[in-house]
């Protein structure tokens, strides 16, 4: 029974791991696309995210049939919560590089690029530093980087702050070209709710290790 | 129940408790455990471990075996009931107990449950036939047997001969119900019959329940105390148990990994 289970929480390790790597180039890609005005690039994020959903239920299912079928307790427990919860975090984040891909193509449908353009590559580069050791955090079960990692994520909420205000000043000077930074503002959005839900799952590494539920500022010592 | 404070009494305290089947083999080691009134505490832990030869001192039944010996308090409502003085048909009356498995007496279905109230109590034949009717419907059995009171208690079901049990053991008004594995001989649906029963029965009473089904002890206990060679390693609230316990030794129990 025990070795049983063992096996399965294995597999199911694999599953989740597998998902966040697809997930991770998603974003990836997403922000290459956005950098590079890519067209084949956005589409190509967008196409994937199927496999991504896909691999999202699977996983889900399998979660469920462990619990049901070998009723977990202690870390067994807190391991199927935490991977059940991951798996809509990583979800959720692709569904947010699909929406960056979209904004890319949205600006290449409306064909006019600005001379004063808004650099968000800063904040793309912490989501992904972010979203990159927060995957590393839960395959090591590692607190410290968890909680290191959750620290980061001002970074980008300020940084997203920036982005909307210069778009804002913008605006005002090229009311023309408000389409096109709204765009911008809406992509600089989407990486900070790739900050967030990277957040939720370094928290949720953090309750896997300690027990602790430390969403809403419960941040341990 | 949440993670507020508690703040039903402590009904038994243990306080280094040291037990002895013989002047050299002994079995428990140094136990303190607080257990709280009208709550449900379940004692879990691999065979061997103590968690019978703990509760049987509650009640000293193993004063009926030569030369088993407990050292140390144990308070009921305060009072340390291994003192000598303390009258044991009382303490008996006051902490019944239920075993693994149903011991019926070889009597009717009424007789079982009137049993104890002839033995404690003076009351005349129609205050008895209440009490036995309350006590059966306390026991969520009446209703399967009111029209069978005169056949004989060994006639019934595995599950309804346990809570027959349960019954005559309500009968006698006792404060605490130690039950050791009570559903471990009957099926699974018999099983839950009587958990729902336990859950009911600690509106009233203090429950202490030995169990080796792991899913039992997280169901239907508010307390769980895990024992391993005699010592209690650890003792919290059930869910605190079941999903952080502080103790390694707890966590590789209760997860399956030894025992």
């Amino acid at each position: 029974m025990r070795e049983h289970l063992a096996q399965e929480i294995v597999r199911l390790k694999r599953m989740v791991s597998d998902l966040a790597a697809q997930v991770e180039h998603a974003v990836q890609q997403a922000v290459e696309a956005a950098q590079q005005a890519d067209e084949t690039l956005a589409r190509r994020v967008i196409e994937q995210d199927d496999a991504i959903d896909r691999e999202e239920i699977m996983i889900e299912e399998e979660c469920l049939k462990i619990l049901a079928l070998h009723q977990p307790v202690a870390g067994d427990l807190r391991y199927i919560v935490t991977f059940l919860k991951v798996n809509n975090e990583l979800e959720r984040i692709g569904d947010l590089a699909v929406n960056i891909a979209k904004q890319v193509l949205h600006q290449l449908d409306f064909g006019v690029f600005p001379e004063e353009k808004i650099d968000f590559a800063p904040q793309m580069e912490i989501a992904r530093q972010m979203l990159k050791a927060a995957l590393d955090a839960l395959v090591a079960r590692n607190c410290l980087e968890a909680n290191e990692t959750i620290r980061m994520d001002d970074r980008i909420d300020e940084l997203n702050r920036e982005v909307i205000e210069r778009s804002e000043e913008l605006i005002k000077q090229h009311p023309e070209l408000a389409e096109y930074y709204i765009s911008v503002i809406f992509i600089s959005r989407h990486l900070e709710r790739i900050g967030d839900c990277t957040t939720n799952i370094c928290e949720d590494v953090i309750y896997l290790e300690l027990g602790k539920i430390v969403r809403h500022g419960g941040l341990p010592e | 129940m949440n993670a507020e404070a508690d703040h039903s009494p402590v009904k038994i305290s243990v306080r280094n408790l040291n037990f002895f089947y013989t002047k050299a083999v002994q079995s428990l080691f140094d136990n303190n455990l607080d257990i709280r009134a009208n709550r449900i505490t379940a004692v879990i832990g691999p065979s061997g471990c103590g968690k019978s030869t703990h509760l049987r001192v509650y009640n000293r039944i193993f004063e009926l075996y030569r030369g088993q010996r407990a050292d140390g308090q144990v308070l009921i409502d305060g009072r340390n009931i291994l003192d000598p003085a303390v009258d044991v048909l009382e303490l008996r009356r006051k902490v019944g107990m239920i075993f693994q498995k149903p011991t019926p007496f070889p009597m009717s279905v009424f007789d079982n449950v009137a049993y104890p109230m002839r033995l404690h109590f003076k009351l005349s034949r129609s205050e008895i036939a209440d009490r036995v009717e309350a006590a059966l419907k306390g026991a969520s059995l009446w209703d399967e047997v009111k029209d069978k009171l005169k056949k004989s208690g060994l006639a019934l079901s595995g599950g309804q001969q346990q809570r027959l049990c349960i019954a005559r053991a309500i009968a006698a008004e006792p404060e605490i119900l130690l039950m050791d594995e009570p559903t471990s001989a009957v099926d699974p649906v018999a099983t839950l019959k009587i958990e729902d029963l336990v859950l009911e029965l600690r509106e009233k009473f203090t429950v202490v329940i030995v169990t080796h089904n792991m899913q039992q002890a997280s169901r239907i206990s508010d307390y769980t105390a895990f024992f391993y060679k005699g010592r209690i390693v650890e003792y919290d609230r059930t869910e605190k148990i079941f999903t952080n316990p502080s103790e390694k030794k707890t966590e590789e129990y209760i997860t399956g990994r030894f025992g």
